[in-house]
C-alpha cells in the first residue's frame, strides 16, 4: 500500500456499532451492541493498513488471517470474509462478540499505535453475522470416513472445536454433553444480551450438519467412564469439561435462601429462562436489592442480568480496587450506564437472614490494598472494626470456578493438579493417559473462548496424527 | 425424546413410569437417579431410579404430584414422550454385608428405599423394612417390599392399615427388643428422616438417609442442592443423594427446599389441566 493511501486510511475515525440505549436496555434482554451496518462495516475495514507483518495475527490466539478477511470486507465481500474466518475459527459470530480484543487482536493492531485500533471483533461479529443472515450457509467437503472414531467430552467451545476440525479430516466424531443442550458456557453461562442463544444454536447447527453426532444429556464419569468409550469402539478421547464447579466463600449465612452461586443465578436466568418465568417452568428470585461479589466477567454478567429483572439496586461488592478488577472494561462500562452501582475495597463477611432464613441483610468490611501478592495484584487487607451492614435480599456470589471432579474420580489415572485442573503436554493437548486428550478450562480454569478453541485446533491435530499413527 | 413404555397409578397423587432408557437401565445402581425436563418450557426435576429392566431397557420411576412438573409428569401415559431423561446421576448405596439392616421408608420415600432394600438383601443382609403412609390408599409398593424384606411392618399415621402410628415408632421397638442393627436406612420426608435419626443417634446405629433437596443441573455445577453435612458444604448431586444421617442439617434442608414457595404456587395456578389432551397447559 503506498504511503499516501496509508495515510488516507488513517484519517478514517473507529467506527462506533449502535447500542440500545440504556434505559431500554435495561428492561429486556435484547443484544445491547447492534452491529455494523455493511456501509459501516467497509468503512471500517478501510481502516486496515493491511500490514506486510500483520502484528494482529500474532495477538489472537488461533491465528487468524485478519487483514485478508479485513480486505474483502472492505471489498463488499462479505460472504467469502466470513469463510476466511470460518478457515480457522469455527465460531466468528461468537468470538466476535465476547473475545476480550482489546488484550489480544486489537492490543496490538498498528493503527492503534497512534490512535484507536481496527475493531477486528466488530468485522468479524459482523461478516459472521451476514453469512449467517444473508447467505446459504455451506458446509465444506468432507473426506470419506477413515474408519477411525472420536469421542468427545463436553459441548463447549472447545468440544465444538475439536469435533469440527476432526470430522473435516474423515473421522467419525460423538460429542457427549451433560446438560440438555450444546454451547457449554455459551449457553448456560454468558447472557443473551451480549450472546444471543440462536447465534450459538446455529454455529452448533453448522458443526452438526458437517457430521458430528451430539448425544445430549449424556454425563460422562455416570453413564459411562472414558475407559469404557476406549473400549466401547472410541479410538480415542478429547475431554472438554470446563470449569464447572462454583467456588462459596465459606462464610458464615452462605446457605440462606438468596444466595446464589453465579453459576445457578446464570443457569436458572440463560439456560433455563426464568427470566420468562412462569412461561418457563423454572424460577428465580428476583429480589429488591441485589448485590454480586466479585469483579470478574462473571460478576458483570451476573450484575447486568440481575438488573433486567427490575429490582431496586444491584451494586457490585469487590475487595480491591477499580483498577485490579479483571472484567473487561466495556463490560463494567456498559453496567454503570445501566445503573449499576460499585461498592469497592468491600468483603462481605457473613449474610444475615430472618427466621425464615431468607436473606436480608450482608455485613462487609472495608479493605485496603497492601503489599502486592504472587498475581502481582496489591494484596487486599482488611480494616480492623470496618463492619457494616447493607439490606440485600439476593446475593450472587462470583468469585471464580473450580474444576468438576467427576471425571478423574472414574478415571484416576488422568492426573490432575492440586486445583483438579487436567496437565496435559502443551504442544500435543495428550493427558497421562494413552488415547485421551484434553483442553479448554478444564485445562486452563476459567479463561476464554477462543483460548478454549485454540486448545481444540491444537488437540484436534494431535489426534489426527495419533489416530494415523497409533504412536502415544 | 424418552417415551413412557408403561404407566400404573399406585395412588391418586402417585404413579409408577416405565421409561425407554437403555443405556440408564444397564449403568444404573440402587441409590442413584435422573433428572428429567418435560418439554421446551420444563423444568429439570430429581427422580429416583426405583427399577430397571435391562432386557426390556427401561428404568422404573414412582413420581408424587406435588407441584407443576409432576402434575404434568402424572398427566402423560403410555406412548407419550419426556423431553429429556438424564442419569444415572450421584453416587450409588454403599452396599455390604451389614447383618440386619432395617429400611425404613415414608409416604414417596418407599420409592428410592426399594432398590436399596432389593440390593441389601442380595448381598446377604436380613432385611426388616418398616414402611408407612399417612392412609391405606397412599401406601405404595407393599407387595414389592414384602418380597425383598425378611419382615415387612406396615404403619399408617390414621391407623386404616397395619400399626396405627409412625415409622419411627416401630424402629424404637425392634431396637428395645435388642435386635441387632448394622445399618438403618431411612427415606421421605425430611421430618421423618430428621426423626429416625433421632432414634438411632443415642444407639450409634449407622443411619443413611437420602436427601432431596432443590437441584438445577444434578452435575456439581451449580450448588443449588448444597446441604451442610457434619459442617461442610456438600453437594447432594454429585456427593451424595445419601449420606450419614447423624451428620445432616436437617432444618437447614427444610428451609431451603421452602426458597420457591410462593413462585410454585404461581406456577400450579398458571397451568390448568386439560382434559382433551391429558394435559396441563398454561391458561
Ligand atoms: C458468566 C461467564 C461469562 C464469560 N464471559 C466470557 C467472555 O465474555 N469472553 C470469553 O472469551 N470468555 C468468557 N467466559 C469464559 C468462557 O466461557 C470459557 O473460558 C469457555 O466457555 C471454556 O470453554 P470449554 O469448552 O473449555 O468449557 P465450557 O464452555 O465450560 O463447556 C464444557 C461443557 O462440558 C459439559 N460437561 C461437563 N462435564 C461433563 C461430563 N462429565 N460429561 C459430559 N459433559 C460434561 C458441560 O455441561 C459444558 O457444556 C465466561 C465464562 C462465564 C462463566
Ligand atoms: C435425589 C432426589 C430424588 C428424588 N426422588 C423422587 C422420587 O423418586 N419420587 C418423587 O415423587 N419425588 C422425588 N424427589 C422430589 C422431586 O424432585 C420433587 O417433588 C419435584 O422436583 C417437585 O417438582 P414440582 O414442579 O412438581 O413441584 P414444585 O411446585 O416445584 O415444588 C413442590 C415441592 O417440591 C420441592 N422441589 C421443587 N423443585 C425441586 C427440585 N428441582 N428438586 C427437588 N425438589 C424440588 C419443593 O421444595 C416443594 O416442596 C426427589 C428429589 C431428589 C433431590
Ligand atoms: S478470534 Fe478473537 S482474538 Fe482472534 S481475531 Fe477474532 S476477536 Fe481477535
Ligand atoms: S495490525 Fe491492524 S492495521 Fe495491521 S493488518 Fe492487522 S488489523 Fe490491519
Ligand atoms: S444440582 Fe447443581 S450442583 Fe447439584
Amino acid at each position: 500500500m503506498d504511503p499516501k493511501e496509508i495515510k488516507e486510511r488513517m484519517k478514517i475515525p473507529r467506527q462506533a456499532m449502535s447500542e440500545q440505549d440504556p434505559k431500554e436496555r435495561v428492561k429486556n434482554f435484547y443484544e445491547v451492541p447492534q452491529g455494523y451496518t455493511p456501509e459501516l462495516a467497509m468503512q471500517e475495514a478501510k481502516r486496515c493498513i493491511q500490514c506486510k507483518n500483520p502484528l494482529c495475527v500474532g495477538g489472537c490466539p488461533v491465528n487468524i488471517d485478519i487483514p485478508w478477511f479485513v480486505r474483502l470486507i472492505a471489498e463488499g465481500k462479505f460472504v467469502d470474509a466470513a469463510k476466511k474466518l470460518k478457515e480457522t475459527n469455527a465460531l466468528p459470530a461468537v468470538c466476535g462478540r465476547v473475545c476480550p480484543q482489546e488484550d489480544q487482536c486489537e492490543k496490538v493492531c498498528l493503527v492503534g499505535k497512534k490512535g484507536q485500533p481496527v475493531s477486528i471483533g466488530r468485522l468479524e461479529r459482523f461478516a459472521a453475522d451476514y453469512e449467517r443472515e444473508h447467505a446459504e450457509v455451506t458446509i465444506p467437503n468432507i473426506p470419506k470416513w477413515t474408519g477411525k472414531k472420536v469421542a468427545v467430552v463436553g459441548a463447549g467451545p472447545a468440544g465444538l472445536t475439536v469435533a469440527g476440525d476432526l470430522v473435516k479430516r474423515g473421522h467419525k466424531v460423538t460429542i457427549f454433553e451433560a446438560l440438555h443442550v450444546a454451547g457449554g458456557v455459551l449457553m448456560y453461562g454468558i447472557p443473551e444480551f451480549r450472546l444471543p442463544k440462536k447465534i450459538v444454536e446455529s454455529e452448533v447447527e453448522y458443526v452438526k450438519k458437517m457430521g458430528v453426532e451430539i448425544v445430549c444429556n449424556a454425563v460422562i464419569g455416570k453413564l459411562e467412564t472414558i475407559d469404557e468409550l476406549l473400549l466401547n469402539g472410541y479410538n480415542a478421547v478429547f475431554i472438554g469439561t470446563g470449569a464447572g464447579l462454583p467456588v462459596f466463600m465459606n462464610i458464615p449465612g452462605e446457605n440462606l435462601i438468596g444466595v446464589y452461586s453465579a453459576n445457578e443465578y446464570l443457569t436458572r436466568l440463560n439456560l433455563m429462562r426464568a427470566y420468562q418465568f412462569p412461561e418457563y417452568d423454572t424460577p428465580v428470585l428476583r429480589g429488591k436489592k441485589v448485590a454480586v461479589v466479585g469483579g470478574g466477567n462473571t460478576a458483570m454478567d451476573a450484575a447486568r442480568t440481575a438488573l433486567r429483572l427490575c429490582p431496586e439496586e444491584v451494586t457490585i461488592i469487590y475487595r480491591r480496587s477499580r483498577e485490579e478488577m479483571p472484567a473487561r472494561i466495556e463490560e463494567v462500562h456498559h453496567g454503570e450506564e445501566e445503573g449499576l452501582k460499585f461498592m469497592l475495597l468491600t468483603n462481605p463477611t457473613r449474610f444475615i437472614g430472618d427466621d425464615e432464613a431468607r436473606l436480608k441483610k450482608v455485613e462487609c468490611i472495608k479493605m485496603e490494598l497492601g503489599e502486592p501478592d504472587e498475581s502481582g495484584r496489591r494484596r487486599p487487607v482488611p480494616v480492623k472494626g470496618s463492619e457494616f451492614q447493607i439490606d440485600v435480599d439476593v446475593a450472587i456470589v462470583a468469585i471464580g470456578n473450580g474444576a468438576n471432579p467427576l471425571i478423574p474420580q472414574t478415571s484416576p489415572d488422568i492426573k490432575v493438579n492440586k486445583w483438579g485442573n487436567i496437565t496435559v503436554n502443551q504442544d500435543t493437548g495428550r493427558t497421562s493417559k494413552k488415547g485421551v486428550f484434553s483442553g479448554g478450562d478444564i485445562v486452563r480454569g476459567g479463561a476464554t473462548v477462543i483460548l478454549a478453541m485454540g486448545d481444540g485446533r491444537k488437540a484436534a491435530d494431535s489426534i489426527h496424527e495419533y489416530l494415523a499413527t497409533g504412536v502415544w | 425424546m424418552f417415551e413412557i413404555a408403561e404407566k400404573k397409578q399406585l395412588s391418586h397423587t402417585v404413579a409408577l413410569f416405565k421409561i425407554k432408557a437403555p443405556m440408564i437401565a444397564k449403568k444404573r445402581k440402587a441409590g442413584q437417579f435422573i433428572i428429567i425436563r418435560l418439554n421446551e418450557h420444563g423444568e429439570r426435576i430429581p427422580l429416583t431410579i426405583v427399577d430397571s429392566d435391562n432386557s426390556e431397557g427401561t428404568i422404573t420411576i414412582i413420581s408424587q404430584e406435588v407441584g407443576k412438573t409432576t402434575s404434568m409428569l402424572g398427566a402423560l401415559g403410555k406412548g407419550d414422550t419426556i423431553m429429556d431423561v438424564v442419569g444415572p446421576l450421584g453416587k450409588a448405596t454403599h452396599i455390604e454385608n451389614f447383618g440386619t439392616a432395617v429400611c425404613v421408608g415414608g409416604g414417596i420415600g418407599i420409592a428410592p428405599v426399594y432398590p436399596i432394600a432389593k440390593a441389601l438383601k442380595a448381598a446377604g443382609n436380613k432385611v426388616i423394612s418398616i414402611i408407612g403412609a399417612r392412609t391405606k390408599e397412599l401406601l405404595i409398593l407393599e407387595h414389592e417390599m414384602r418380597k425383598t424384606s425378611d419382615e415387612l411392618i406396615v404403619t399408617t399415621d390414621d391407623g386404616s392399615y397395619g400399626h396405627h402410628g409412625f415409622v419411627t415408632q416401630i424402629l424404637q421397638k425392634l431396637i428395645d427388643e435388642q435386635t441387632k442393627i448394622g445399618l438403618v436406612v431411612g427415606i421421605g420426608p425430611v421430618p421423618m428422616m430428621r426423626a429416625v435419626c433421632n432414634v438411632t443417634r443415642p444407639y450409634k446405629i449407622h443411619t443413611v438417609v437420602s436427601l432431596n433437596p432443590i437441584m438445577v443441573d444434578g452435575t456439581g455445577m451449580c450448588g443449588s442442592c448444597r446441604v451442610t453435612i457434619g459442617g461442610k458444604n456438600k453437594f447432594v448431586c454429585v456427593d451424595g443423594p445419601e449420606f450419614d444421617g447423624h451428620e445432616v442439617d436437617f432444618d437447614e434442608l427444610i428451609r431451603r427446599n421452602r426458597s420457591y414457595l410462593k413462585e410454585e404456587k404461581i406456577a400450579m395456578e398458571e397451568a390448568t389441566y386439560h382434559e382433551g389432551t391429558r394435559c396441563y397447559e398454561r391458561r
